[in-house]
This record gives C-alpha cells, sequence and structure tokens, in this order.
C-alpha cells in the first residue's frame, strides 16, 4: 500500500512527484489557448503593427505605461460607456508580450486611438498637469529626442519568428517605412498606408524633420483600438 | 576545491569574461554595452577570488576544518544580504509611494519616473529581499534538518553571487530601461538565461545535501523548499519564452502574444506567490516557529495534506487575474473556482503554524521574536482570506484595477514575508555572529510595533482608496449619466496615497532600527535591560 513514508525518505521521488503535481493546472488551463479555435474572434481589420507604431509599442513598454494604463476594457455597463467597446481578444493578438495591465491609477487606454489630437497627446506627455490639473502622471519631455534604432528589419524579423505574419516587403522596406509615416511629404509616404492598411501618417510630433520618440509613441497611441471595425462585428458568433 | 577543478573553473570563468567583454564590443544599444561590461567583471572577479582562495600547495583539508559541521558562512553574507536589499526595496517603495502623491518627485526624468521605479520596488522587494532570504534560510536549514553539511559548497557560493549579480543587473536594466514588460518578470532574455543558469545551480546545492543527510526522514520544511525550488524554475522558464531582436541587444519579443501571453504571464505571477512567497515562506515557518517555541509542529497529518495540496491547487489560480476580460470564460471560471478552494490549504498551514504554539503561547509576552513569527503567520491567515474573496467574479469586478489589490498584496508581503523575514533575521544574527542574543529586546519589540502600525495604516488606506475609486467608476446619476470623470476620482485618492507613504515610511524605520540592532549584535555589543517589572507589580 502506499505510504507517505515512500516519498519522505527518497529527495529525488519527492522532486518528481512534486514537478508532477504542480504541472497538471497550467497544461489544462494554458494549453487549450493554443489550440481552441474560439479563442480569439474572428475579426476583420486587426494587422501587424507598423514599424513606427512598433517602436512606440517599444518605448510605452520600457517606460512601463502598463503599470497604471490598462488596455482591457471589461463588459460592463460603465466600462464600455466610459471607454468603448469591450475589449476582444484579437485585438491584442500581435502584441509580444500583451499589454492589458492590472491597475488602472489612469485611464484605460484600449481606445484612446483617435480620442484625443496629436498636439494634444505631445503637450500631455511632456506635462501631463498643463491639460490635466488633476493628473499625477510623471511628465516625458524626454520623448522628444531623436529616435534610435539600430536595426528595425530585426525588430520585424524577431516578431516573425514568434508569429507575427509580416510579409518579406515589410521586413525589406521596414526603415523606409519607419521614416515615411512621420513625415508625409516624403516619397515613401503613400507606401506605408499601403503596406498597414489604416496606418496614419502625419508628423505627430508636429516636426516632420526629425523623427523621435513621440512620434513613435503617438503614432502607437494613435492606433489603439481602431482596428477592429465593430459595426460589423458579430458578437454573438464569437461567444466563448 | 582541490586545484585541478580550481585551474578549470578559472579558465571557464575568464573565457567567459572574453566572451562578455566581445558581446560588448558588438553591442546594439548602450544598455546591452553596459551589461556585458558588468558580466566581464564579474567573471574577471570570480577568477581572481578562485586563485586567491585555492591553496595550491595541496590538500583542502585546512579551508573545511577551520568552519565546524556546518557552512554557515554564506548564511552570514545571506543575512546582510537581506538586511541591505530589505532596506532598499523598502526605500524605493516609499519613494514610489510619494511619487503617486507629489508627482513632481518624478523629477521629469528618465531614470527617476514611477514606471521604471515600480518594477524596482517589486524586484528588490520580492526577488532581493524574499530571494536572498529564501536562499539564506534554505541553507541554514536543510543543513540543520538534514544534520549535514552543505554539499557542492563551491557552487553555492556561485549561487550566492551569481544572484546578486542578476538583482544588479535587473535593477540596473529596469533604470535604464530595459525590460520584458511583464510584471515581476521584467528582467531581459539574458538576465533571464543568468537566472536560470544560478537556479539550477541552487536545486543541484540543495537536491544533493538532501539526498546525503543523515536523517532517514525529509523534515517538513524542506518539503516545501524543494517544492519551491522546483516549480520557481518551470515558471521562470515557461514564461521567460522569448526571441531577441539580436544576440547583441537588450530588446526581446515575448514568445506568446496577446489572450495566451496574458495566462501565461499571470500563471507565472500568480505562482511567483504561490510558490517564491508562500511556499518557501512555509518552509521558513515550519522550522523557524518549532524551533523559537521550542514545541513540536502541530500536525504531522496537517502538513501532508496541505502541502500537496497548496502545490497543486495554487497553479490553477492564475485566471483570476484576468476575470471580465477577453480570456475566455472557461478559464476564469476555473481560475475562480480553484482560487476559492485554495482558501482552505492555505489555512491549514496557518493553522499548523500557529498551534504549534499550543502550551507555549504566554511566551509570545516575554519573546519579541516569536511575536514576530506569529504575527507573521496571523497577516498569512489574513491575506489567504481576501486572496479567495477577491478572485470571486463579483468582487473583482469592483477590485481590480483599483488600489484594494495594491492593499493586499502587501498586507501579504509585509505582514506575512516581511515579519517572518524580521523575525528570521533575530533569529539568526545572535547564533551566526556567536552571541547569546540579540544586542536590544526594546528595540525588536519597537520594531515590531512600529511595523505593525506601517502595515495597518498601509492596508487600510489602499482598502479605502480601492473601493472609493471602484465604486465612483461605476457611479450614476438618476439620469443615467456617469456621474464621475477619470480625473476626479484620481483628486479624491490624494490623502489616501499620503497616508499610504507614510504607513510604508514607519515600515522602513523599522526596518533601520532592526539594522542597527544587528549591527550592535555583530559587533557582540549587548544593551543593559531597564527593568520594567517594578511599574508591572502595582495591580499585583
Amino acid at each position: 500500500m502506499f505510504s507517505h513514508k515512500i516519498l519522505e525518505r527518497n529527495s529525488s521521488l519527492l522532486l518528481v512527484v512534486s514537478l508532477l503535481v504542480v504541472s497538471v493546472g497550467g497544461i489544462v488551463e494554458i494549453a487549450p489557448l493554443f489550440y481552441l479555435e474560439n479563442t480569439i474572434e474572428k475579426v476583420k481589420g486587426v494587422r501587424p503593427y507598423s514599424p513606427l507604431e512598433l517602436m512606440g509599442y517599444n518605448i510605452y513598454k520600457r517606460e512601463g505605461c502598463n503599470l497604471c494604463h490598462s488596455q482591457m476594457i471589461r463588459p460592463f455597463r460603465d466600462e464600455v460607456e466610459r471607454y468603448g467597446h469591450y475589449s476582444l481578444a484579437a485585438e491584442s493578438m500581435y502584441d509580444h508580450p500583451f499589454m492589458w495591465g492590472s491597475k488602472r491609477t489612469g485611464p484605460d487606454l484600449a481606445r484612446v486611438g483617435g480620442r484625443y489630437s496629436d498636439e494634444w497627446h505631445r503637450e500631455h506627455l511632456i506635462k501631463p498637469t498643463n491639460l490635466v490639473p488633476e493628473s499625477i502622471m510623471p511628465g516625458y519631455p524626454f520623448l522628444m529626442k531623436p529616435l534610435k534604432v539600430h536595426d528595425i528589419a530585426a525588430h520585424l524579423k524577431a516578431n516573425k519568428l514568434v508569429g507575427v505574419p509580416y510579409t518579406d516587403e515589410q521586413i525589406k522596406n521596414a526603415k523606409t517605412d519607419l521614416y515615411a509615416q512621420a513625415d508625409p511629404e516624403s516619397d515613401g509616404a503613400e507606401d506605408v498606408a499601403a503596406r498597414y492598411p489604416k496606418a496614419q501618417v502625419r508628423a505627430f510630433d508636429g516636426d516632420p524633420e526629425t523623427l523621435t520618440e513621440m512620434d513613435a509613441v503617438i503614432a502607437y497611441l494613435q492606433v489603439l483600438g481602431t482596428m477592429v471595425d465593430f459595426s460589423t462585428y458579430d458578437a454573438k458568433a464569437n461567444l466563448r | 576545491m582541490d586545484p585541478i577543478s580550481t585551474l578549470i573553473t578559472v579558465a571557464v570563468s575568464i573565457l567567459a569574461a572574453l566572451l562578455a567583454l566581445f558581446a560588448a564590443s558588438q553591442a546594439h544599444d548602450s544598455i546591452f554595452f553596459i551589461h556585458m561590461l558588468v558580466f566581464a567583471l564579474a567573471f574577471g572577479l570570480m577568477a581572481l577570488t578562485l586563485v586567491r582562495k585555492c591553496n595550491f600547495a595541496g590538500g583542502d583539508g585546512r579551508s573545511v576544518a577551520a568552519e565546524d559541521t556546518y557552512c554557515d558562512t554564506i548564511v552570514r553574507y545571506g543575512v546582510i544580504a537581506i538586511a541591505f536589499w530589505g532596506v532598499v526595496g523598502f526605500a524605493v517603495g516609499v519613494l514610489i509611494a510619494f511619487q503617486l502623491a507629489f508627482p513632481n518627485l518624478n523629477f521629469d526624468l528618465p531614470w527617476t519616473n514611477f514606471g521604471r521605479l515600480r518594477p524596482l520596488h517589486t524586484s528588490a522587494v520580492i526577488f532581493a529581499f524574499g530571494g536572498n532570504a529564501l536562499i539564506a534560510t534554505s541553507f541554514y536549514i536543510v543543513q540543520r534538518t538534514c544534520r549535514v553539511r552543505l554539499s557542492l559548497e563551491p557552487l553555492a557560493w556561485f549561487v550566492f553571487w551569481g544572484y546578486q549579480l542578476f538583482i544588479v543587473l535587473a535593477a540596473t536594466g529596469y533604470v535604464l530601461g530595459a525590460t520584458q514588460g511583464k510584471e515581476y518578470a521584467e528582467p531581459e532574455w539574458y538576465v533571464d538565461l543568468w537566472l536560470t543558469v544560478v537556479w539550477v545551480a541552487y536545486l543541484l546545492v540543495f537536491l544533493v545535501t538532501l539526498m546525503r543527510r543523515k536523517e532517514p526522514h525529509i523534515y517538513v520544511a524542506n518539503w516545501f523548499l524543494l517544492a519551491f525550488i522546483v516549480t520557481v524554475a518551470l515558471l521562470h522558464v515557461v514564461n521567460g519564452l522569448a526571441v531577441p531582436v539580436s544576440l547583441y541587444s537588450s530588446t526581446s519579443y515575448a514568445a506568446f502574444s496577446g489572450v495566451q501571453s496574458a495566462l501565461v504571464q499571470w500563471w507565472y505571477a500568480h505562482n511567483a506567490v504561490g510558490f517564491f512567497l508562500t511556499a518557501g515562506f512555509l518552509g521558513m515557518m515550519y522550522y523557524f516557529i518549532p524551533k523559537q517555541a521550542n514545541r513540536p509542529v502541530y500536525s504531522y497529518r496537517l502538513s501532508i495534506v496541505h502541502f500537496w495540496a497548496i502545490i497543486f491547487l495554487y497553479m490553477w489560480a492564475g485566471p483570476h487575474h484576468l476575470h471580465y476580460t477577453a480570456l475566455p470564460d472557461w478559464a476564469q471560471t476555473l481560475g475562480m473556482v480553484f482560487s476559492v478552494m485554495l482558501w482552505m490549504p492555505s489555512w491549514g498551514g496557518m493553522i499548523n503554524g500557529l498551534m504549534t504554539l499550543s502550551g507555549a503561547w504566554d511566551k509570545l509576552r516575554t519573546d519579541p521574536i516569536l511575536r514576530f513569527f506569529v504575527a507573521s503567520v496571523a497577516f498569512y491567515g489574513m491575506a489567504t482570506f481576501e486572496g479567495p474573496l477577491m478572485s470571486i467574479k463579483a468582487v473583482n469586478g469592483l477590485s481590480h484595477y483599483t488600489d484594494w489589490t495594491i492593499g493586499h498584496v502587501h498586507s501579504g508581503a509585509l505582514g506575512w514575508n516581511a515579519l517572518i523575514t524580521f523575525g528570521a533575521l533575530y533569529f539568526l544574527t545572535p547564533k551566526l555572529w556567536g552571541a547569546k542574543q540579540m544586542y536590544s529586546n526594546r528595540l525588536i519589540n519597537w520594531h515590531f510595533w512600529i511595523a505593525m502600525l506601517g502595515i495597518c495604516i498601509y492596508a487600510a488606506s489602499m482598502w479605502v482608496s480601492g473601493i472609493t475609486q471602484g465604486l465612483m467608476w461605476r457611479e450614476y446619476n438618476a439620469e443615467g449619466f456617469l456621474v464621475y470623470s477619470f480625473a476626479e476620482t484620481v483628486l479624491i485618492l490624494h490623502p489616501f496615497y499620503v497616508l499610504r507613504a507614510v504607513g510604508g515610511l514607519l515600515f522602513l524605520f523599522g526596518a533601520l532600527l532592526m539594522v542597527y540592532n544587528m549591527w550592535k549584535t555583530i559587533r557582540g555589543e549587548r544593551e543593559v535591560d531597564q527593568p520594567i517589572s517594578q511599574v508591572i507589580t502595582v495591580g499585583a
């Protein structure tokens, strides 16, 4: 008969049995998310980030914005009224990793795209209290410095390796696209919008001459939550 | 170590240092450059130390005989590391608490803003303070309960210094802007790889020591410690999977995305709580409480049942961090049900700890160290009741995204983890430095009550601010409009943020008293006690 004494007297056995016991929960809960087809809703419009948006995502991550701002609107009446349509899993399917956050020291940003002007974002990021006197957000004036990227194509390639469907054409033109998106007068401006549908091409920080970190962050903020066309979204078909 | 293995290790570390220098020369960004130089320096120092320590004249008997049966030098280093990182972690916590009350303290600089300092705080308290507490006490406990000297001693030293290197790399990385963006798993890919190496070495040292034990049974504290070490390895490796932009870049992209990365991350993070901050610390509880109370563990059967139940159930609880999100409902429900069930084995541990004092409760009046242990278990009980409560979806709908979560975390972290660690430090310091007892019992007492006051102010202010904000967000007026703008809900929290910072400040002050007390004890001093008996005999 089994006796607990066997485990208490054999350290390697105790190790193996513990490892088996702790593995069950993760296998049952996590593994199905990779093969159940209804885990991610069927929607149209979600595309990989453009190079400039991707750099914005990286700066958002670097500065720990996700520690105070969620990007996950829950299906509650007040949240939907305050922030917009509740968030779908599909909307973050190209975020490696997710930026859902766990705390709202500041408001949710899942659908902040298009809500404010670029100029508002620039002023707000430099000195938040100038626009929102009650704000306790730090200022980010240091984002007005040139964006430094060693090799933007390598960023797209790394994303492709973890499953983001960047095309070879997108990877090849990553560098031109990066600069063109913040300079509407440039030659490549139209190509960016063609390669990344609905991509906004503007001098996000107001200055088309230099590509700054501010350009990247605002380009990222302005695309958040704008990819899915909810007039065609079938919520019933995607019940999980 | 004998001269041959020393020479091999020296050669390997010099090679590693050269590799790091090469990587630095190829660096894509300044953070990677700096970190590779740190690696090179660390490996260089390692080679130098090995050469200096080795007795090439032959025979390594001398260095072993210099110490008695147990290897305690490493625990002494650990005790100092715990105290040091504790103070650092608490101080950064106090700073960021004040930043939330007075945002000008962010100074609008990249290296001082809340977003970069917050991971510094969480990692410093969880991994630097808590991690060193676990490593040092586990090395102490496993030797005593197995009645054998620590095995693979040079490797144990590698674990200690390698872990400090991990902390330095992680901390400097956050401040300079290197992060994977996953809470409590922020270090970048190469720091993660380094931690994996150190952690496997830790597992080896612990396991081999267990295997060479002279006691037929493995003591219950070691079950918890072993489960903690191996599970943290599993969690860390799976959640850390990432593809770097280049071998010479400090940026990487996580292997998983969106909803999958969310569940993997919270499976990891919840069990960083469950195994790092719970199972490992329960191992400490099972050693220090019986020792300090001089009583056997209350129930052997209960310890078996709650050990297996807790390690099984904890791993299911992650989804409760993702209630009402885009995570499929079935996973949320599963997470909630298992979180509620988790209440039982958690309280099993609390009961086993507290009931160990049966027949020795009177010692609480005279022994301030025992008071730390008992209070910590009481906080453990409270936090593990609050946790299941908050994992119920209806409650979570209100509490999630608010300061209630922060209050909950701190009643666990300050109340349970820090108090038990303080108790362990007061227990270990005199023993390790050959003193009869701590320099001053009076200061231990002061520390206890100041810390207690700090925790209460902290937790209470966060409960009130969390519930206030949660209710304000969902407040509708008679016409069916939302009453408050987001900014209004921020403004109203200001007094609670000030209070919270004051609570944290008190906690930090208590820890500084402890450091002073430890310093005096290590120097061999002893305070002359003031008799207080005349005062209390009046009523008799």
